[in-house]
């Protein structure tokens, strides 16, 4: 008989996310929030001009996911995220679950891995869905027509439409770090409201923080600011920098929390049930 | 480690802040034992198991499953399955892509024996309902048919009648007398005395977190004495007569005016009868009687139910 693997977890959670109605829920307003902005785009005559790329909303689709992204890091994407991360283990806990999955030939590491996997998976998932919504939607609304970098210069719809897609990629690496963190609070708190709120008020936190006076040289070692490092790529030439503080800072937010998480998940008494 | 027993537990004990809620347990289960574990509810019964299947970490001491650690690797739970209180799945799956789920959970091969265990426990008419919707009798049969795809050398049972009908409880009991006939050794849990004294062989009894018995059930029996009743035409001379006779003790009334005692030997039961038809109190009945298991279960654990 061939022993589980981390993968066969992996699997399994993703099956039990299909299965769920929360999961529908952070996918469904994953696809709504995007069309709705779009719709509001294509009625109303202005523009978001304070904020890159909104003054082009009319001008390409492009720049729909790319303001989208924008928006959606201050509480959107990462409530989707938290929707699934934070409730991915704190669910068993309240099924009572965890007795009966523990108990099989799948060690807690196993589980705890395949998990993380499965949550990042989510998130990746509802990230490209929503972004990909938002694209078609701009491109219905306003065409697929170059788009101005960050430096002023035109680049062609083809360029622009890798642009985006590379956009999207860079936003995931503080998108799995606050899927990391909802994952902890998952695993300290087993409470899966809990979780998902304490993931919301870090994340709106982290946004206040720079106004408090003396604090603002923070910002480029917070959490939030790095959901902003994929502008680097709108640059010309292509500014790595911020993306690469992204990769460390988000690492120093998400790894830590991994190993909370993981320490608690292995040394907890499972009493629940 | 084919010579290990399949349970053996030394010393195990666990602390919740000041409460103790299990206290230097040592349990050895055979292979081929039905072996009861018998204790009032809050006894620790469903402590000590969460810590023999490695959910919980114990304060001190050590458990050893066929010989291995289940604090150490999940190895320990090769050939070892069963539940903890009530078995829980997923309320959203159905029971055969819970038991799918479990099977990937235990390797290659559980899957194919899903058809299998949902028709002992006869559930295969219901096989595609999801779990949120079955009753408590329905999700502990799913339990054992969990149990079962894991092909057990023992299997742990906490309690698996509770919440059963009657109906229920003799299926359930019939079912591990036959699991047990085809040699799987079974730990059994329970406070319901009945269930254990029909099905079990060796049992032990655990009373505030510490183990207060241990051994055959027919020894228990023997060690707990032979008691007999009397009833006469005068209950309270009667009463008098019995506590008033050094060799005889134990004496209790029971609803019905019968009154029960433990005689020092049989020529005290012959003096006895002596002393109360001197006394006045005519006998009706006078007759010795095993003690039941259930009496032996409250004398052992005391002021505990």
């Amino acid at each position: 008989m061939r022993s589980p693997s981390v993968f066969t977890v992996y699997r399994w959670e993703l099956r039990k996310l299909r299965a769920q109605k929360r999961t529908y829920l952070g996918i469904g307003a994953a696809i709504l929030v995007p069309m709705a902005f779009t719709i509001a785009v294509a009625l109303r005559p202005g523009e978001p001009r304070d904020v890159p790329f909104g003054r082009y909303i009319h001008q390409t689709g492009l720049s729909i996911p790319l303001v989208m992204l924008l928006f959606g890091s201050i509480w959107f994407f990462p409530l989707i995220t938290a929707l699934v991360a934070g409730d991915i283990v704190a669910n068993e806990d309240q099924n009572g679950t965890l007795k009966t999955i523990l108990t099989r030939s799948v060690d807690r590491t196993q589980v705890f891995f395949g998990k993380v996997l499965a949550a990042f998976t989510y998130a990746f998932i509802a990230v490209v869905i929503s972004s990909g919504f938002a694209l078609v939607a701009g491109l219905i609304v306003s065409g697929y027509n170059p788009l101005t970098s960050l430096s002023g210069q035109l680049v062609s719809a083809n360029e622009g439409l890798s642009l985006v897609g590379a956009s999207v990629a860079v936003y995931m690496i503080p998108i799995l770090a606050i899927a990391s963190i909802a994952l902890m609070l998952s695993t300290v708190t087993r409470n899966s409201a809990a979780a998902v709120v304490g993931t919301l008020m870090f994340s709106l936190i982290l946004q206040l923080v720079v106004i408090i006076p003396g604090l603002g040289g923070l910002q480029p070692y917070l959490l939030s600011t790095q959901f902003n490092s994929w502008q680097g790529l709108l640059r010309t030439p292509i500014d790595w920098d911020p993306i690469i503080r992204a990769a460390w800072v988000s690492s120093a937010y998400a790894i830590p929390a991994l190993l909370i998480a993981l320490v608690v998940f292995l040394r907890r008494d499972v009493t629940g049930g | 480690m084919a010579s290990s027993p399949p349970v053996e537990v030394h010393g195990l004990t666990k602390q919740y802040g000041d409460i103790t809620a299990v206290d230097g347990v040592d349990l050895t289960v055979e292979a081929g034992d039905v072996f009861g574990y018998l204790g009032p509810n809050g006894a620790g019964k469903t402590t000590s198991m969460r810590m023999m299947l490695g959910l919980i970490r114990p304060t001190a001491g050590e458990v050893k499953l066929f010989g291995k650690d289940p604090q150490e690797s999940i190895g320990a739970l090769a050939g070892v399955a069963g539940f903890v209180e009530a078995p829980r799945f997923y309320p959203y799956l159905d029971a055969k892509t819970n038991l799918e789920l479990l099977a990937a959970l235990d390797g290659d091969g559980a899957k194919g024996l899903i058809p299998e265990v949902l028709d002992i426990v006869e559930l295969t008419d219901r096989a595609k309902d999801k779990v949120g919707g079955y009753s408590h009798g329905m999700r502990q049969r799913l339990g054992i048919a969990a149990s079962l795809l894991r092909k057990p050398r023992l299997l742990m049972l906490d309690e698996p009648a509770t919440g059963l009908d009657p109906a229920g409880m003799r299926d359930m009991r019939l079912l591990i007398k036959r699991l047990a006939s085809e040699g799987i050794t079974v730990l059994l849990s329970s406070h319901l005395l009945a269930e254990v004294e029909d099905v079990c062989d060796r049992v032990a009894i655990i009373r505030k977190g510490k183990i207060a018995y241990q051994g055959q059930l027919s020894q228990l029996r023997k060690e707990a004495g032979l008691s007999y009743s009397l009833r006469t035409t005068d209950d309270t001379a009667a009463r008098k007569v019995l506590d008033s006779f050094s060799a005889i003790t134990d004496v209790a009334a029971t609803d019905d005016g019968t009154l029960r005692f433990h005689p020092a030997d049989e020529s005290a039961v012959a003096q006895l009868s002596g002393q109360l038809t001197a006394a006045g109190a005519m006998i009706i009945e006078l007759a010795p009687r095993s003690a039941t298991l259930e009496e032996l279960f409250f004398e052992l654990t005391e002021g505990e139910s």
